[in-house]
């Protein structure tokens, strides 16, 4: 059973995990209109990483995301009408529909960013928790990264680092099978998990389908964070159900797998854990947000060229 | 040392780096120091001593030997709050955080529009005998980034005052230091709200014939064929920028205009270097006032070496500058 203090209420817990999933469905639509001007890189099959990381934090704890970020970004609170609207371009975008997908911040909510390197938020947020261990605060930094950025040498110097200082950080290793185009058993040598131990600190795996098992274990590496006794690693196993990017074909997926892991679908599972009537007012909430962040951004103008830098 | 009744005192390079660090240390609880060896042996070459003594081991940190994490550090404890100061060791090591710098913490403000309150402190040059991968000179690359404020001071004055500006400043900052020069003096103020403003160039001699810009070690050399000129009736101005980027194009096109000669001296190979910067900008800005072409006076474009005679062989020398000074004054 899900331990209630360590994951939202059902239908809250549905209402974050559908967003996820939809904010993407929806935006890949307007991708395919041809109303986004950059590259989407979408996590479909991955929600439950982000909302059950993000349901142990609090507004003032930090991430770092990466380029396929879109979930870290809903899960730690950012506006969905900003980054609806940063993705179509629009001047009310988070940077003034400047940067787009890979380039969203907002630190008000303890964003710090998404990223287009590979890796490259493994020193900032190993920074951001040395800062704020520093200040004497108990707020922790999260590092999402994928497991192909464990083959960066950022992953190596972040990690000893980070057990050296006892720094509070969580590094949450998204592991959805494949760097870019390519199966991870290409790219990756030996466990994730297991690298941690070397370093000295717990490194744990977790079912990334299973968003009360992603919650529970984000909890206890937070907790140990925030008490000063250092970094976890925690290796979420997920599946990308979607391409590297949008018009991916994705012929390097192996159908039977990724059918395997849509039956296992956190989303789904979450909604059959509702009554009909819930289950069907959330999905009704849902489709209006997303309906109205589309309508705000595309009545807002595009970019101006004339606010470049 | 001695203080004279102005509060001005003859430091060496490396005082006035260590003496702006505890003052803005001092000043500000939220700047921190970390890098290499900056903590316990107070720096490879004494730089940053006693720091850690004075402000404890939470503010100054001795890190691994990993160039992209400390460039990241800083970026990270700044945008939760800090004014840090991040050391990579040498400019050729700043290759190791390129993606941090370029990528990261140039593009902070851009992406958030946030301050992102960092200074990285770094030192180039071919002052030292460590050869071709610790004396490399290519701060152009990092004055060439959207994003980023590049400062070279050329003596203590400048290292203090830049520094300090550094750390006020709310924008990325790297200060590229001399090696080769950190022991050499320069009079100094010792107040601690002394700063060198970013982005003003120093007119360190005041001249009609020809206009020298100089960098790093360049400047004192520039400074001496500037003496050695006016024995000859050739009168040099040297200007030495101080801060890279943003140039101040307005003290050099000021200086051209009015002499019409350029001359620039840099440890840098002339080929999209800052060099070649200065000489588009003469082009494009005092090309009706021009009297001679510009003139690139730089190291040869080759690794650098190690043993000194073959270092000095490569960079400009005071008879260099001096004839470079003579062929385009024609004197």
């Amino acid at each position: 059973m899900p331990d209630d203090d360590r994951t939202p209420p059902p239908a809250d817990l549905y209402r974050q995990l559908l967003l996820c999933r939809r904010f993407e469905e929806v935006v890949a639509e307007q991708y395919r209109e041809g109303r986004v001007p950059g590259p989407l890189h979408l996590a479909l099959g991955q929600e439950a990483t982000a909302v059950g990381v993000c349901a142990a934090l609090r507004r003032t704890d930090v991430i770092t995301s990466t380029h396929r970020g879109h979930h870290h970004c809903l899960a730690k609170g950012a506006d969905v009408d900003r980054m609806m609207a940063e993705l179509l371009g629009r001047r009310t975008g988070y940077s003034g529909g400047r940067n787009g997908s890979m380039h969203i911040a907002d630190p008000d909510v303890g964003l710090l960013g998404t990223n287009g390197i590979v890796g490259g938020g493994l020193p900032i947020a190993t920074g951001a928790a040395f800062g704020l261990q520093v200040q004497g605060r108990d707020d922790v930094a999260v590092c999402f990264f994928g497991e192909g950025a464990t083959a960066t040498g950022n992953f190596g110097e972040a990690l000893n680092i980070a057990a050296l200082w006892a720094l509070p950080i969580v590094f949450v290793c998204e592991n959805n099978r494949f760097a870019e185009l390519t199966p991870s058993s290409t790219h990756v040598a030996g466990e994730v998990w297991q690298r941690a131990e070397a370093y000295g600190f717990p490194g744990v795996r977790v079912d990334g389908s299973d968003v009360h098992a992603v919650a529970d274990a984000t909890h206890d590496a937070v907790a140990r964070a925030r008490a000063g006794d250092g970094p976890t690693l925690v290796e979420v196993m997920t599946y990308r159900l979607s391409g590297h990017y949008v018009g991916d074909p994705a012929t390097y997926r192996d159908e039977a797998e990724a059918q395997a892991w849509r039956d296992r679908d956190a989303v789904a599972r979450a909604r059959a854990a509702l009554t009909g009537t819930e289950a069907a007012a959330v999905d009704d909430e849902i489709e209006e947000l997303l309906a109205t962040a589309v309508d705000r951004a595309l009545a807002a103008p595009t970019a101006d060229p004339e606010e470049l830098g | 040392m001695t203080t004279t009744v102005d509060g001005v005192r003859s430091l060496k390079y490396w005082q006035g780096v260590n003496q702006a660090l505890h003052q803005e240390m001092d000043r500000d609880e939220r700047v921190v120091l970390v890098g290499e060896d900056v903590g316990g042996p107070g720096g490879p070459y004494g730089v940053t001593r006693n720091l850690r003594a004075t402000f404890g081991p939470n503010r100054v940190r001795d890190t691994p030997i990993s160039e992209s994490t400390i460039a990241g550090l800083g970026i990270g404890a700044a945008a939760v709050g800090l004014r840090p100061v991040v050391e990579l060791m040498f400019f050729d090591f700043c290759m190791l955080a390129m993606d941090q710098i370029v990528n990261q913490a140039a593009k902070y403000r851009y992406f958030t529009g946030r301050s992102l309150p960092l200074t990285i402190r770094t030192m180039s040059g071919s002052g030292g005998s460590y050869g071709a991968q610790h004396c490399q000179s290519f701060e152009a690359w990092f004055a060439a980034v959207p994003g980023l404020t590049v400062v070279m001071p050329s003596n203590a004055r400048d290292a203090k005052g830049l520094l300090k500006s550094a750390i006020r400043s709310d924008d990325p900052t790297l200060v590229i230091e001399t090696f080769g020069l950190l022991t050499a003096r320069r009079d100094t103020p010792v107040d601690e709200d002394f700063l060198v403003p970013l982005g003003v160039a120093e007119t360190r001699r005041s001249g009609d014939d020809v206009t020298v810009v100089a960098t790093g070690r360049m400047v004192d050399r520039s400074l001496e064929a500037a003496e050695r000129a006016a024995a000859g009736g050739v009168s040099v101005e040297v200007i030495d920028p101080r801060t890279i980027a943003p140039l101040d194009r307005t003290a050099i096109v000021e200086s051209v205009s009015r002499t019409g000669r350029l001359v620039v001296v840099q440890e840098a190979s002339a080929p999209f270097s800052l060099a070649a910067e200065v000489c588009a900008l003469a082009a494009e800005e005092c090309f009706d006032r021009l009297r001679a072409a510009p003139v690139r006076l730089c190291a040869d474009f080759v690794n650098v070496p190690t043993p000194q005679d073959l270092i000095e062989a490569r960079v400009p020398g005071v008879d260099d500058i001096l004839a470079a000074v003579t062929r385009v004054t024609g004197r």
